[in-house]
């Protein structure tokens, strides 16, 4: 068969010195009492917490440091991702903008919005928030109906976007929008915007997820303006833009350890001398566990090369998101403990918070319906 | 380095394509010892693959002697090749030289144990050890025995001398017999001191190791056939590959597959394949689970030509079936992993997996 690429990749020292970096600057964090390992780190919107990691440098890391970046390595920043995901640190301000807004920006975006933005992101003052979903488009995102009409110095913006997290709390939002009408050509015509928030034109509308939180919102544009320096690549460029963002996402740690704490805490609760079945089965979710996280590493040593693996990127993320819904699915049967969000135990809270939001781990970012169709392809069968 | 690597895959490649074919795999199923092609793995060296050059081996990293052993369960080779290879790597290690012929290990389940008795009539062996890979057919087992003060000897033993209970086959129809030490008498020379490579678990590691590397050849093997399948046969007017139902069980293969070998790849970085017992028992916890998976789906790829004698995918999956229960089934490696997570505390799980210098060979 045609193999994927999932070489060994053996870390380098200055890999490991991030590490006891990260490691000390979250056990400052912890012992200082500044905040509580939750349960899906990267879903947890703290700026204050942003800002103090950003001070240390771990956002923008890979970045020139004239935008604010640290110059590190791929490999230095995988190193930083995980660890804080171990922690439960909560990255979620910023997660967006450092993962995959700066990077689409440096390389991709004008020089001017290189200048006003990535330092900003760099400090943990920036925020960003993803506009693909639309209403009728979704993972059919193709579909997009929202549009920008050329004005004079920039482009008008109307349409819908959904699914939008934090864009309520965030300062800009990346918007894949028709610059275009549809032609046989389904991805030509599409083109991404940074648009600020702040702009006239925007209305939010807050969407409650299951779990009783607002993340989701729906972003109505009504002719917002955009001026001609915060569009990202060239017009028309939109499907090769957005599906190169998506790459970037797709095969980090945070693709296996959202729910990573609940593992520590099960652990925690069952205590030293587990049972068999106990036993066996964290086992199987630490041999689950491990395994992701060598993929995961290998690919950050493939884009530290350069390349770019999208096949092997989305066969990591159907693979890791599987891991990470079958947790609480497993660890509910190891300790007869019934979830709640009110429950004076903790580990009931952490069952029940994890469980909620669950669901969102296998949509957000592709589902496995949609990277399966992309194994597919890359095993040769369509 | 990389260039000579490659080249010994290849011959060894060809070797087995040349040697293996449904003829032979069919005899070795009824219980025939395939005599050329054991001569031909022997006349290349492969035997000795894994023992360093300067004690007369080919000094083959553990790499690409990982990589050598997926290939001949690729061809579903049904020789104890890969049992030699380790054998003779652990007893040139204990200060022995390369061992003629093909050689097996025993024990291979954790509950036996052979001791080692010395008296009037010199050191004879104790105990049974079941399932032993081709008890009979390989000439000679390297057993992992203990004295009476518990101290861990290898010893090499003509299986000729021992006796045989009871002819038994796994699902893939190779012998494993459960074969009674008791009494066998052994020269000095038979006997070294275990070396320091052999842990509380003896030879399961690497036991282990072997099977996981197996497990990735014969994976590899069911999705080409699955994926090859796919694309001839058609159905409503189109080859199966178009459907989408199909697409996606050869994708969940596919990641089954690609997390195996990651997981295998894993045992390649000691200096020797099962040094490292926490990666083992990760890796054959990872690897048995994919390769249920990958069997069954492949299985349901080929639909009922693949429940056929006639289609040669039963050589593979049966020895996936096979495979994953020996030398610890996944419950059993899970086990171990799952106590030392737990005595270390939830906060420890994460150094445990990642600061992995410490945690070698921990299990």
């Amino acid at each position: 068969m045609r193999a994927f690429r999932f070489e060994s990749l053996t870390l380098p020292p200055e890999a490991d010195e991030m590490r006891r970096k990260v490691r000390a600057f979250l056990k400052e964090e912890r012992d200082k009492g500044r905040y509580a390992a939750h349960r899906t780190s990267w879903s947890t919107f703290d700026p204050e917490f942003s800002k103090r990691a950003a001070k240390a440098g771990f956002i923008g890391m890979i970045w020139p440091k004239r935008y604010g970046g640290g110059e590190y390595s791929n490999l230095q920043r995988f190193v930083m991702t995980e660890e804080m995901l171990a922690a439960g640190a909560p990255g979620g301000a910023h997660w967006i903008a450092d993962r995959q807004s700066g990077p689409q920006i440096l390389k991709h975006g004008s020089e001017r919005a290189r200048e006003l933005i990535l330092p900003r992101i760099a400090a943990g003052e920036c925020y960003f928030g993803i506009g693909m979903s639309e209403p009728d488009s979704g993972s059919d995102l193709a579909a997009a109906r929202t549009k920008a009409d050329k004005v004079e110095g920039g482009w008008v913006i109307n349409g819908t976007k959904i699914w939008t997290s934090n864009a309520h709390r965030v300062h800009y939002l990346i918007v894949l929008a028709r610059t275009e009408p549809p032609s046989e050509n389904r991805h030509a015509g599409l083109s991404q915007f940074i648009v600020d928030t702040g702009s006239e034109g925007i209305e939010i509308r807050p969407i409650m997820n299951l779990s009783g939180g607002h993340e989701f919102n729906e972003v109505f544009f009504k002719n917002c303006f955009v001026p001609d320096d915060m569009m990202i690549g060239k017009p028309g460029e939109g499907w090769t833009r957005v599906t190169g963002e998506l790459a970037f996402e797709r095969a980090g740690p945070d693709r296996f350890m959202s729910d990573i704490r609940l593992l520590v805490e099960l652990v925690d609760k069952i205590g030293r001398e587990p049972n068999e079945r106990q036993a066996v089965e964290i086992g199987r979710l630490a041999a689950h566990f491990a395994t992701l996280r060598r993929m995961s590493s290998s690919i950050a040593g493939l884009l530290e090369r350069g390349e770019s693996p999208v096949t092997e990127a989305a066969l990591v993320k159907d693979v890791g998101t599987a891991f990470e819904r079958e947790v609480p699915e497993a660890v509910r049967k190891l300790l007869p403990v019934e979830a709640s969000l009110d429950d004076d135990d903790e580990y009931s809270q952490a069952m029940a918070h994890v469980l909620l939001h669950a669901p969102s781990f296998t949509i957000r970012g592709g589902t496995p319906e949609i990277l399966r169709g992309m194994i597919a392809r890359g095993l040769g069968l369509r | 380095m990389e260039d000579m690597s490659a080249i010994v895959l290849e011959q060894a490649d060809r070797l087995f394509a040349q040697h293996i074919d449904k003829k032979v795999l069919s005899a070795a199923d009824a219980g025939h010892w395939p005599d050329a092609p054991w001569r031909a793995v022997e006349d290349a060296g492969l035997p000795s693959a894994l023992v360093p050059e300067m004690k007369g081996g080919a000094g083959l990293t553990p790499d690409v002697g990982a990589n050598l052993i997926r290939r001949s369960a690729f061809h579903s080779v049904p020789l104890p090749l890969a049992e030699t290879m380790i054998a003779n790597a652990l007893w040139t290690d204990a200060g022995g030289d390369v061992i003629a012929g093909a050689v097996t290990l025993a024990p291979v389940n954790p509950q036996d144990r052979i001791t080692l008795v010395s008296g009037a009539a010199g050191t004879i062996l104790r105990g049974i050890a079941r399932h032993v890979a081709w008890g009979q057919q390989a000439p000679t087992a390297l057993v992992l025995a203990h004295d009476a003060n518990g101290k861990a000897f290898l010893c090499r033993v003509p299986t000729a001398k021992a006796r045989s209970n009871k002819t038994r086959r796994n699902v893939a129809y190779e012998p494993r017999e459960d074969v009674d030490f008791g009494g066998v008498q052994l020269a000095a020379s038979d006997i070294l001191p275990a070396p320091a490579s052999l842990g509380v678990d003896g030879l399961m590691p690497f036991g282990a190791a072997i099977r996981v590397q197996q497990m990735i050849g014969g994976m590899e093997r069911c999705m080409d056939y699955a994926l090859s399948y796919a694309n001839e046969r058609v159905q409503f007017g189109r080859p199966i590959a178009k459907f989408q139902a199909i697409q996606h069980m050869l994708a969940i293969a596919a990641g089954h597959f690609a997390a195996a070998s990651a997981a295998g790849d894993a045992l390649t970085e000691s200096p020797r394949l099962g040094d490292d017992a926490l990666a083992v028992a990760i890796a054959k916890s990872r690897c048995g689970e994919s390769a249920g998976q990958v069997a069954a789906l492949c299985h349901q790829v080929h639909g009922a030509m693949g429940f056929t004698q006639e289609h040669p995918l039963h050589y593979a999956t049966r020895r996936l079936w096979s495979w994953r229960d020996e030398w610890g089934a996944e419950p059993w490696w899970q086990d171990k992993i799952g106590r030392m997570i737990c005595a270390q505390g939830g906060e420890g799980l994460w150094p445990l997996l990642v600061d992995r210098p410490a945690a070698a060979g921990a299990a």
